[in-house]
């Protein structure tokens, strides 16, 4: 690993989305769109848009992040330049960290955004720190930059490459809690989400949510989304390889 | 890491080292005295992909400081053995010793400058800002950005792109943007340039400007590894190999093949050494030969 290389390698990603303010726009606005119009959903019960806004502060940059990864590593894939940089004296971590980082930094300001908006501008009421929110957000962020780094070994096409999103967000997007509690699940399923990470992300946030300060539940939240992201990272670094077939 | 020797100052494809009034000529170059130790010596290579062999047991020895061509119709597993030499194949079996160390070694990756067949550069960046990763890649560090930048230059004028430097990728036309995917390879200085079809899709005025660059980066001492299906290419190397079915069928210079062979032309030579080669097959029995229909019906390269 080579702290240079990684970073050209993030400047570069950032470069290549610079040239692309549409995406940019995308990934920034839309959380914050779908926030307004889940306040507005729940105009009547301000407790309902409490538990499921900051659910989804912590889900959004997952889904997003996990779209732009899969789909730019697809393209590294395909157009030849992984082969390329896998040529050349590039180690493979500097290559995820280099995504890692850039995706990470653009995460920052849509949760930056998406929270500012939540607690300020839709009344969101959330007891503990804004900032404990931003952590788990951050790291919700880089779980998906690992997930859609992974799943790209997997996709042929950008037109895989997309369908992988139902498959690995939506289960975990159905147990994480958001809908039911998790503990009034049925035990299988209930046994199934204790091993997705969303599930400690929308736990982490809701911890958040009802306590002023630090509990060791979010805690082990946070260390599990971590743990779970860099593991993924890891496996993802696994499916680089510099020969092929 | 690599440098740039001092007082290689770049030369201008325009400005081509051969007297410009030579025309594109069967003349084949004045090779240099080639040094002791081979760039790449093959031993039994071999490489498998699924269950097929796709190159079978080559022996052959690229020598240093020369152009050599690797020549044959498409499907021949050309790629193949160059990302064998790159080190990105997978199923390498044998012994490839490319600058005097196992092909693939950590050590060679910034040694050996690539190119592959379709142009891998990122469409959404300008020409300057792919050549900035890739040198950054090389060269990293602070430290060298000057050095980066000359660099960056340098190669930008010897794949006559300064006029388009700053356009996206994206935009350019196929000729333009294989010279950039070109110019990432030349990059630092590589000692050894491995070059799959540089030429294809370009027009004759380029593609004798790029000759005469790579003519020009042997002579510094380079070594080149080109492959082509158009034979005309041929007779400007110093020296070929041609290849058909996973088989290197020579392993010679074009002046010797063809009074080897009594062609008038490489295309010739290889046209004789084919036909020599299926006689042999058709003489061994009928089992080579559905063996070889098989072989040339499925697709190949990657």
């Amino acid at each position: 690993m080579n702290a240079a290389r990684t970073l050209a390698t993030a400047a570069r990603v950032l470069r290549q989305l610079r040239h692309d303010p549409r995406s940019i726009a995308l990934m920034l606005l839309v959380p914050c769109v779908m926030l307004v119009l889940l306040r507005y959903v729940f105009d009547g019960s301000a407790g309902t848009f409490d538990a499921i806004g900051a659910s989804l502060l912590g889900i959004f940059p997952l889904i997003t992040m996990f779209l732009v990864t899969s789909i730019a590593t697809l393209r590294e894939r395909t157009s030849g330049t992984l082969e390329r940089l896998l040529a050349m004296p590039l180690g493979k971590a500097d290559l995820i960290g280099g995504y890692a980082l850039a995706f990470g930094a653009l995460a920052v300001i849509q949760s930056v955004l998406a929270t500012t908006l939540a607690l300020w501008g839709l009344g969101l009421d959330v007891i503990g720190s804004a900032w404990l929110l931003l952590l788990v957000a951050l790291l919700d962020a880089l779980l998906g930059t690992a997930l859609g780094l992974f799943v790209s070994a997997f996709a042929a096409s950008e037109f895989q490459a997309v369908q992988f999103m139902p498959a690995v967000i939506f289960p975990q997007l159905l147990l994480c809690g958001l809908f039911t509690a998790r503990d009034r699940m049925q035990p299988l399923l209930e046994a199934i989400s204790n091993v997705l990470p969303m599930s400690y992300a929308v736990d982490g946030m809701n911890e958040v949510l009802r306590h002023t300060d630090l509990t060791t539940t979010y805690v082990r939240d946070v260390l599990i989304v971590a743990g779970c992201a860099f593991l993924v990272l890891g496996l993802g670094a696994a499916t680089l390889r510099r020969r092929t077939a | 890491m690599m440098n740039i020797p001092p007082g290689s100052s770049p030369p201008d494809p325009r400005t081509p080292q051969e007297p410009a009034t030579s025309p594109e000529p069967p003349t084949s170059p004045e090779p240099p005295a080639p040094p002791d130790a081979p760039a790449i010596r093959a031993e039994g290579v071999t490489v498998v992909r699924g269950a097929r062999p796709v190159l079978h047991a080559l022996d052959f020895a690229v020598p240093r400081g020369q152009i050599t061509g690797l020549l044959g119709p498409s499907g021949c597993g050309k790629s193949t053995l160059m990302r064998a030499v790159v080190g990105t194949q997978a199923k390498v079996t044998g012994t490839l010793t490319v600058l005097g160390r196992p092909a693939g070694s950590a050590e060679l990756r910034s040694r050996i400058g690539y190119v592959t067949q379709d142009p891998s550069v990122y469409a959404d960046l300008t020409v300057r800002q792919n050549l900035d990763y890739f040198s950054a890649v090389l060269q990293p560090g602070r430290a060298a950005a000057s050095r980066r930048r000359d660099d960056v230059a340098r190669v930008i004028t010897e794949v006559d792109l300064t006029s388009h430097a700053d356009v996206l990728a994206g935009k350019l036309s196929g000729g333009q943007l294989s010279r950039v995917s070109l110019a990432v390879a030349l990059l630092g200085t590589p000692e050894l340039l491995v070059l799959d079809e540089p030429t294809v899709g370009l027009d004759p005025v380029l593609r004798r400007d790029l000759w005469n660059l790579f003519h020009a980066i042997a002579a510094r001492g380079a070594t080149l590894l080109v492959s082509s299906h158009v034979m005309d290419e041929a007779e400007r190397c110093h020296r070929l190999l041609l290849m058909r079915e996973g088989e290197i069928l020579a392993d010679d210079s074009p002046d010797a093949l063809r009074t080897h062979t009594g062609a008038a032309t490489v295309e010739g030579a290889f046209l004789h050494l084919v036909d020599q080669a299926d006689a042999t097959a058709t003489a061994a029995g009928a089992d080579t030969n559905v063996d070889t229909n098989a072989d040339t019906r499925r697709r190949s390269p990657r």
